[in-house]
């Protein structure tokens, strides 16, 4: 999922911030060659025609979610819909998406849309940007700055996701003892916290127990390892339903649960959270038995701000995407159309 | 004094204790249709990929070097795999999953005679030789599955990880490679050489060993098996994850490597000291699982049993112990009323 890269690549990260401040210094007299050339360019994009130019500052590429979100971007901020899309991506490194912001200011870019990869330290870059007169979107995260710096925020609500899925969890199980397992996302990253907040308060006055929970740390693997010591703990027969932060660790634990000899989605009911590709696949299959998602196609409502923005329109500051939930039955019908 | 795998095999069976204690059925192994059950088992199974690469490290340390490439070599070499699986009319073709097999592992030896290049020849700093590819990697396996999880559904791919033979087939694979390393090492000269250049590469050199082809075949090594664990662990979930796969393989590979004794210092190296301390952090893994440690908790339990682990291992803190349990004797030997009971 999309916040992991935050925390798993600290390590990374701090050997690519040495690598991007020499690669700055190195950038720094590039950028002001093209501060110099600014105007013609200028000059020259406005004769071409009324494309507005929009610099997205992406986190990077660390899953199918983020895929199809880049996708959704590039298609809607398309020459076609009058837009030139200068893309970024930082590899999950905050430093160098800082720095693409900032070379983004110093291209005179007619508005800014950021994924941020974390939410602190925006306040300098954000202040830059807001002297420059240039508007900044944010889409999918958010950040700590103050609300003045940027003209608007589009994304998901991780809480209300949990609550979907807790609500069909209740409305399943209800007054039936079952013994729950969940398969948590990377320790504190929002998505992990948030989603379990909305799951335990839409289950808290059914007879649903949490017997075992454990990060999967959002991948197929650790979503599988984790299953499988549960397995071993309690025995297929001792767990009936297992609630899992998104796909991919449902997906791990399907393959669990039929190397323990067991059918996933009848002996050991799934819920989750995604509705990526395959794990819609595994819905139709049966293997798993509702799926809440997290819709990562933003970008036509991020190019509908950044015209209104742009337009002088007044907007709301934070707005949310409605999630769709999946049956069996309404994955079946909603496959073939998914674009993700 | 003691045989030096004492304190390591000792750790692994007091947290085998410690888990059985807490919960009976961490011990228990059922059979079903014919394969062997158990958390026992599933640690034999699960630790296949680690201790692949955490093998090919040992070599690399015990030449003095340090290989931090093994995680992207696991993921360009599972995206490869892959990818050719998926690209093929018919997945469930053994040839075709051979095939696939081979031209990833190929790969991986490439990657791993770049490493050797850089440090044996260009003379590179083997952590930042090696570096290189443990940034730029990842990135290919992810240029190769273009960002996504692929995923396929091949029998014969997910036998590698799945597959049973009484016990799990890729536990066979981990035995396999840990003898024909063992053997290659031990039974040949090449161990003593590897040591030799670990402990002293000039005075090696000097004496006539040809330590640029030791340094290079031990990186070669060390991509191969980590080219075989990025198959497992692709094969474990039936996908190419190019994000997750093997990430911070290598830091627990040095881990594994230091609690079976070897040091990073190069030279003096044990094959079988790596083998259990691979098996040590797996079944920690599973300990923290099995005694319910929260997920915001377990990364300080972890580092909590590790610094005890090496703490009992380290010979400084024996040598204290023993003086002082030296020097409480010859005390006690000075009052004549108690000398009777302690010699007793």
């Amino acid at each position: 999922m999309r916040s992991q890269g935050v925390r798993k690549r600290q390590f990374l990260g701090l050997i690519t911030v040495l690598a991007v401040a020499l690669a700055a210094c190195g950038g720094g007299s590039s950028s002001d060659t093209t501060a110099g050339g600014e105007g013609a360019a200028t000059t020259a994009g406005e004769s071409a025609g009324e494309l507005v130019t929009v610099g997205f500052a992406q986190t990077g590429s660390e899953s199918g979610w983020r895929s199809a979100n880049t996708e959704s971007m590039k298609t809607a901020f398309s020459e076609e819909n009058g837009f030139e899309l200068i893309f970024n991506a930082a590899d999950n490194d905050p430093a160098a998406q800082i720095a693409a912001v900032r070379g983004f200011i110093n291209q005179g870019v007619d508005a800014i849309v950021i994924a941020p990869i974390v939410e602190d330290g925006w306040e300098d870059v954000l202040q830059e940007a807001a002297d420059a007169e240039i508007p900044v979107i944010l889409e999918d995260r958010t950040v700590t700055a103050p609300e003045d710096l940027y003209a608007t925020w589009v994304g998901l609500d991780f809480k209300r996701e949990g609550v979907y899925a807790g609500e069909w969890a209740a409305e399943t199980f209800g007054d039936t003892p079952t013994k729950m397992v969940v398969l948590e996302g990377t320790t504190g990253s929002a998505p992990a916290n948030d989603r379990a907040e909305g799951f335990d308060e839409a289950t808290a006055e059914t007879a649903i127990e949490k017997i075992d929970s454990q990060t999967g740390d959002f991948t197929r693997d650790g979503g599988k390892t984790v299953m499988e010591g549960f397995l071993t703990k309690y025995g297929v027969d001792g767990i009936d339903l297992v609630y899992a932060h998104n796909d991919d660790m449902a997906l791990g634990a399907i393959e669990a649960i039929e190397a323990a000899g067991g059918v996933p989605g009848e002996d050991i009911q799934i819920v989750s959270i995604d509705a990526v590709h395959d794990g819609m696949q595994a819905l139709i299959d049966g293997k798993i038995n509702y799926i809440v998602e997290c819709n990562p196609l933003l970008g036509e409502l991020a190019a509908g701000f950044v015209n209104s923005v742009l337009a002088g329109e007044e907007v709301e500051k934070r707005n949310y995407v409605e999630d769709q939930t999946f049956t069996q039955e309404q994955a079946e019908e909603a496959l073939p159309d998914r674009l993700y | 004094m003691k045989h030096r795998l004492f304190w390591p095999v000792a750790t692994l069976v007091m947290l085998i204790l410690i888990n059985t204690i807490a919960r009976s059925q961490f011990a228990s192994i059922t059979v079903r249709d014919g394969r062997l059950y158990g958390a026992l088992i599933d640690i034999l199974r699960q630790s296949a990929p680690l201790m692949l690469v955490s093998l090919g490290m040992t070599i690399v340390i015990a030449t003095r070097g340090i290989d931090l490439s093994v995680g992207a070599v696991m993921a360009v070499s599972g995206a490869v795999a892959l990818t050719i699986i998926d690209g093929s009319t018919d997945p469930n073709n053994v040839g075709v999953v051979m095939l696939a097999v081979v031209v990833a592992l190929v790969i991986s030896l490439l990657l791993g005679v770049w490493n050797g290049f850089l440090v044996s020849l260009l003379g590179i700093q083997p952590i930042i030789a090696t570096l290189v590819l443990m940034l730029a990697g990842r990135g290919v396996a992810l240029l190769i599955t273009e960002g996504f999880i692929t995923t396929v559904n091949s029998t014969p791919f997910e036998f590698i990880s799945t597959g049973y033979l009484l016990l799990p087939f890729a536990f066979f694979i981990w035995v396999a490679a840990a003898a024909v390393v063992g053997l290659t090492e031990r039974r040949s000269a090449l161990g003593v050489l590897t040591e030799a250049v670990g402990i002293n590469p000039e005075a090696s050199r000097l004496a006539g060993v040809r330590s640029r082809g030791i340094i290079w075949s031990a990186y070669a090594a060390s991509a191969v098996l980590a080219g075989i664990a990025g198959i497992i662990y692709a094969s474990n979930i039936k996908a190419a994850d190019a994000n997750a796969a093997g990430q911070f393989i290598e830091l627990y590979a040095i881990l594994a490597v230091v609690l079976g004794g070897t040091s990073l210092m190069g030279g003096k190296f044990s094959l079988a000291g790596t083998v259990v301390g691979v098996l040590i952090i797996q079944t920690l893994e599973s300990t923290m699982l099995f005694l319910g440690v929260p997920s915001a908790e377990s990364p300080v339990f972890f580092a909590v049993v590790v610094v005890v682990v090496v703490v009992i291992q380290s010979p400084r803190l024996h040598r204290v112990a023993r003086d002082f349990v030296r020097s409480a004797r010859a005390r006690r030997a000075a009052e004549p009323s108690l000398d009777a009971e302690v010699v007793g």
